[in-house]
């Protein structure tokens, strides 16, 4: 089992994460993913890099800042985006019970160890 | 430095992710150094955002900075996470009592007693407050020149440094709480804020400023760059079956964002210097989205 995969499963071990994966930034292209059967991993992979692509231009602009961690939060879950090194993006996406501390410092250990 | 204190400070040091932080603010705190247990507290919270301690620790040495109204939202966010949260519940009856606010500081006391079942600050606190509140049924109305008399002193041991003293808290406050604080209109704050950006669907900005470091103006920059992100938030959550998307929130190493869309057709950006915890820009835009729709239904 490679190291990102493991990583992965760490991620989605936290209760109420349905699935992890690392995507290519730039065309959102999946690295490697610990996905549950409901989630369909090449549309969360899209939907999330094309997000954060959009915010992390208005982040530049209002700030002058790169985009780190992102989170969304929706009536029936979250989805967490977070950069992993420079190629890369490490994707969450949670049920609406997940805690959001736990999993975004999980989500910092795993985007240091890939990157 | 005590030993305590330069023990701890190693223990942070050697891991950062350890929750001694947490004694060690308190016990800085209570040494009076306040600029570096409010350095701790903030390490703390940017790393553990939802941990309700590390809020109500740092609401605690806002109180020691006079800072009363970021405290209350400290404390406010402590009992979002945590509904129970003696030490929060204590704190804003300290609050309340202050203000004047005898019912609220004695429903805030009556919920830490359910947490702090036995804690001599809180019962004593509460039986002063029952015992003022006792005063002023049995006082006859007063004449409208005297209604504004001040209020009693506040109970400051709440607040003083007890062993253990881990926690010490407040009660659930109300949502609307924040603008039971202020005679002003709150939309009328709100608005004016520098770092929030009301925009619609189109990218136009309806209200707001937004200056980078230098005073460079970005507002109708990051107005025309917002322009669809509410659809393709709405459009992410959908295809995932999370539900209809309710904020967005974005570090980044300059500072902290977040998004809500007061109606379908608008969308509203906070912006706070990263120094500024998520939660509190949360709260802040959570309050703002509220004050935009009134804005929005008074200028339609």
């Amino acid at each position: 089992m490679s190291s990102h995969q493991e990583s992965l499963d760490a991620l989605t071990a936290i209760p109420g994460v349905r699935g992890a994966m690392l995507t290519n930034r730039l065309d959102g292209i999946v690295v490697a993913e610990s996905i549950m059967e409901d989630v369909e991993s090449g549309a969360l992979a899209a939907l999330a890099t094309s997000l954060a692509r959009r915010l992390e231009t208005a982040a530049m602009a209002a700030s002058g800042g790169t985009a780190g961690f992102l989170h969304l939060q929706a009536t029936a879950g979250a989805l967490f985006v977070s950069p992993a090194g420079p190629d890369l993006l490490l994707v969450v996406i949670g049920d609406k019970g997940v805690n959001v501390g736990r999993t975004r410092l999980e989500m910092t250990r795993v985007a240091e160890a890939v990157g | 430095m005590s030993d305590d204190i330069r023990g701890m400070s190693a223990e942070l040091a050697a891991d950062p992710t350890s929750l001694v932080f947490l004694r060690l603010g308190e016990a800085l705190r209570q040494a009076g150094r306040l600029e570096p247990a409010a350095k701790v507290a903030l390490q703390g919270l940017t790393r553990y955002p939802n941990l309700p301690e590390a809020h109500d620790l740092y609401a605690r040495v806002l109180v020691d900075h006079q800072d009363l109204e970021s405290a209350f939202d400290e404390w406010d966010t402590t009992l979002r996470l945590d509904p129970a949260h003696g030490g929060a519940h204590k704190g804003l009856a300290f609050l309340y009592w202050q203000a004047g606010d005898l019912a609220s500081a004695k429903r805030h006391l009556e919920a830490a007693t359910a947490d702090l079942p036995g804690d001599r600050q809180v019962l004593s606190a509460l039986a002063k407050v029952q015992e003022k509140l006792a005063e002023a049924e049995a006082r006859p109305v007063p004449a409208p020149d005297t209604v504004a008399s001040e209020p009693p002193p506040p109970p400051r041991d709440l607040l003083a440094p007890q062993p253990p003293a881990p926690r010490f808290e407040v009660e659930d406050a109300p949502a609307s709480a924040g603008a039971e604080r202020s005679a002003t209109p709150m939309s009328d704050q709100l608005l004016e804020d520098d770092g929030l950006l009301l925009v619609d669907a189109a990218g136009m900005r309806l209200l707001g400023t937004l200056d980078r470091a230098g005073g460079i103006a970005v507002a109708d920059r990051v107005a025309a760059e917002l322009a669809g992100v509410s659809k393709e938030a709405n459009r992410a959550a959908r295809l995932l079956a999370l539900g209809e998307w309710k904020s967005l929130a974005l570090e980044t190493g300059t500072a902290n964002f977040v998004l809500a869309a007061p109606t379908a057709e608008t969308l509203l950006l906070l912006m706070r210097d990263t120094a500024v915890p998520m939660g509190r820009v949360a709260i802040g835009a959570a309050r703002a989205v509220d004050a935009a729709r009134r804005w929005l239904e008074e200028s339609a």
